[in-house]
């Protein structure tokens, strides 16, 4: 996470229509397929847990097949206590999914909110937004998030907010560059002379065009949350145990990998193809969302 | 004329003592929130033994029965005087484990963005050379590796191959620092600087590629070119001078990945650093060591942070004269 958001102001231009253009244009860029397809692959194999739809239950302990190497009946393998490593990724894709998209839910709405309040009412509220905003990024991010973790009680939940306060700050930043400008664009400024109240005119002027570079950054702090709730878990600070989590499972592993190296595979490819996918997404989404590509078929 | 007061140095530097005062409230409430628990955490069971006269004796005896703010003011003034608490277990202060750690992952860091630039520059002049090329694409190819890759992944693989292939596993040995052994050392800080200069690379080259890109459409670079400028002093003395400045303010901006993925590597590879010196504190709930190290990573990020400012005026003449 960087301190300094660059925004690509273009995208500021697009105006909002139907979403069957921005699905085309994804599909159009190889990047978008890609990243589509790689994300949709991971959270298949999430939905595939919480469907009930695995083989193994992924928590059950079943000595009798301990570290068992990839066969027909266990696809992946088993970990040490005999659970279907399969059967435990998917467990563990789905518990990571949960948090990250619950944590980037709430970082996007509320530092959406802060960064059109202070991008378009200036003055004080602009100062105290700012000024948080500047104190969460003088926290490393892993270290914020586990910081915040430490102190709470641990649920899936609170990871959820710690993550949540992570990135909201970029969420501001993201906002508020643009909205800036647009305030003081033309057609906001008769909106006020018509005398639309100010919260109608963020929520109808505003919002809209800055929603295309809110969309792109979902995408990529998906991929951050990801990989925070991985390491977290890696270090112990993430779902508690038994529940299956991909950083645990990686830790884990860590010990078997001499003689068991199959532990290791399933969990870690599952967390790069998902993180590169959302990345390609996020470039795919960044594209076609571009107005400067519109048009060029 | 300005004043001092409208200096950009000096308007920075405000900002920068404000942000720490936020800092240092932040990690406060943090310490609150968690603190209720620091009777208990100190005495364990025996805690539930405590009548409530003693209990009050307990809070009286660490200042837990004042307001907050005045909580808060005497913490903060036990703090800049240098005084950030004791272990209870290891009986050492703060301070001292601190001036110990902190180099370690200074240096840590230091080799990291080394290695970050010796891979990440290269690369994005082999993507800049010829855009939306194969070697772009394999350029584009290694930096979304590096994206991707998680640190505890790539490290926890990196130490198990190199331990069971090659029998070779240097962190094994107890830590040498490099005034003990500089060999030792420099081989204990190759795999864990790889792993998070590997992560670091990928933006680095990332801002490289777009720099070097937008550099070298300008005029200046035509108009050296046509002076009969040959190649590598054109790409070295003029395109890359000139995409130094995002460069360096990316690099800088990513000591924050680095001193949170120095946790993670720290961790993995038993280095002593600060990171590992959060994480022992946070899973032997020593709050006041967690919060006293938070404060001074948060502090050493924000003087980076700082830093690479005034780095940049230094390097852009553009920067100083606005």
């Amino acid at each position: 996470m960087s301190a300094e958001v660059t925004v690509d102001t273009t995208a500021l231009q697009a105006p909002a229509k139907g979403r069957g253009s921005v699905l085309a244009g994804i599909l159009r860029s190889p990047s978008g397929l890609i990243g589509l397809l790689l994300t949709g692959a991971v959270v298949t194999l999430g939905l595939l847990s919480v469907f009930n739809l695995l083989p193994f239950d992924p928590i059950a302990q079943r000595p009798e097949v301990r570290l068992q190497g990839p066969s027909g009946e266990h696809w992946f393998g088993t970990d040490q206590f005999g659970r279907d490593i399969l059967s435990r990724t998917a467990s563990g894709v789905a518990n990571s999914l949960l948090i990250s998209v619950v944590a980037v839910a709430f970082a996007a709405i509320i530092g959406t909110a802060g960064g059109l309040i202070a991008g378009f009412f200036r003055g004080w509220s602009d100062r105290s937004i700012s000024g948080v905003t500047n104190v969460l990024f003088a926290f490393p991010p892993l270290l914020l998030a586990l910081s915040l973790a430490s102190a709470f009680d641990r649920t899936w939940f609170t990871i959820a907010v710690a993550i949540a306060i992570v990135y909201a700050p970029i969420f501001v930043r993201v906002a508020r560059g643009p909205v800036l400008s647009l305030r003081e664009a033309d057609f906001v400024r008769s909106a006020t002379v018509v005398g639309m109240r100010r919260f109608a005119i963020i929520w109808q002027h505003i919002l809209p065009n800055i929603g295309a570079i809110v969309i792109v950054q979902i995408t990529l702090s998906l991929s951050w949350a990801v990989l925070t709730e991985a390491s977290l878990s890696f270090l112990g600070l993430g779902t508690p145990p038994p529940a299956a989590s991909l950083g645990a499972m990686i830790f884990e592993a860590r010990t078997l990998v001499n003689f068991a190296p199959w532990t290791m595979f399933a969990p870690g490819a599952v967390i790069i193809l998902l993180v590169v996918g959302l990345n390609l997404l996020g470039d795919g989404l960044r594209d076609a969302l571009d107005p400067r590509n519109r048009g060029t078929k | 004329m300005r004043t001092i007061t409208r200096h950009p140095i000096a308007r920075k530097l405000a900002e920068a003592a404000l942000t720490l005062l936020g800092v240092a409230v932040l990690v406060f409430v943090m310490l609150r929130a968690t603190r209720g628990d620091q009777i208990s955490a100190t005495l364990g069971i025996e805690a539930a033994a405590l009548t409530p006269a003693q209990r009050a004796a307990l809070e009286a005896y660490y200042g837990l029965d004042q307001p907050l703010v005045v909580q808060f003011f005497s913490w903060l003034g036990n703090v800049v005087t240098g005084n950030l608490g004791y272990s209870s277990r290891s009986r050492q202060s703060v301070l001292e484990m601190t001036a110990d750690s902190l180099p370690i992952t200074f240096e840590l860091a230091v080799l990291s963005i080394i290695i970050g630039l010796l891979i990440g520059v290269p690369l994005g002049m082999l993507s800049a050379s010829r855009a939306n090329s194969l070697r772009d694409a394999f350029g584009q190819t290694v930096g979304l590796a590096g994206l991707s890759i998680p640190a505890f992944l790539l490290g926890s693989t990196m130490l198990a191959l190199s331990a069971s292939m090659l029998g070779y596993n240097p962190n094994a040995r107890g830590f040498a620092s490099f005034a003990e052994d500089p060999w030792l050392n420099l081989q204990q800080m190759l795999m864990p600087a790889l792993v998070l200069g590997f992560g670091l690379a990928a933006p680095i080259m990332r801002t490289a590629r777009s720099a070097l890109l937008e550099v070298r459409s300008m005029d200046f670079v035509r108009t050296a070119r046509s002076k009969g400028a040959g190649p590598v002093r054109v790409q070295l003395k003029h395109v890359l001078h000139n995409a130094l400045v995002p460069i360096v303010t990316m690099t800088g901006l990513q000591f924050g990945y680095l001193l949170g993925g120095a946790v993670v590597v720290e961790q993995i590879f038993s280095i002593p650093g600060i990171g590992r010196q959060v994480l022992i504190g946070i899973q032997q709930k020593e709050y006041a060591v967690v919060q006293s190290t938070v404060l001074v990573i948060a502090l050493s990020f924000v003087i980076i942070n700082l830093l690479t400012d005034l780095l940049y005026r230094v390097i852009d003449p553009r920067v100083r004269a606005q």
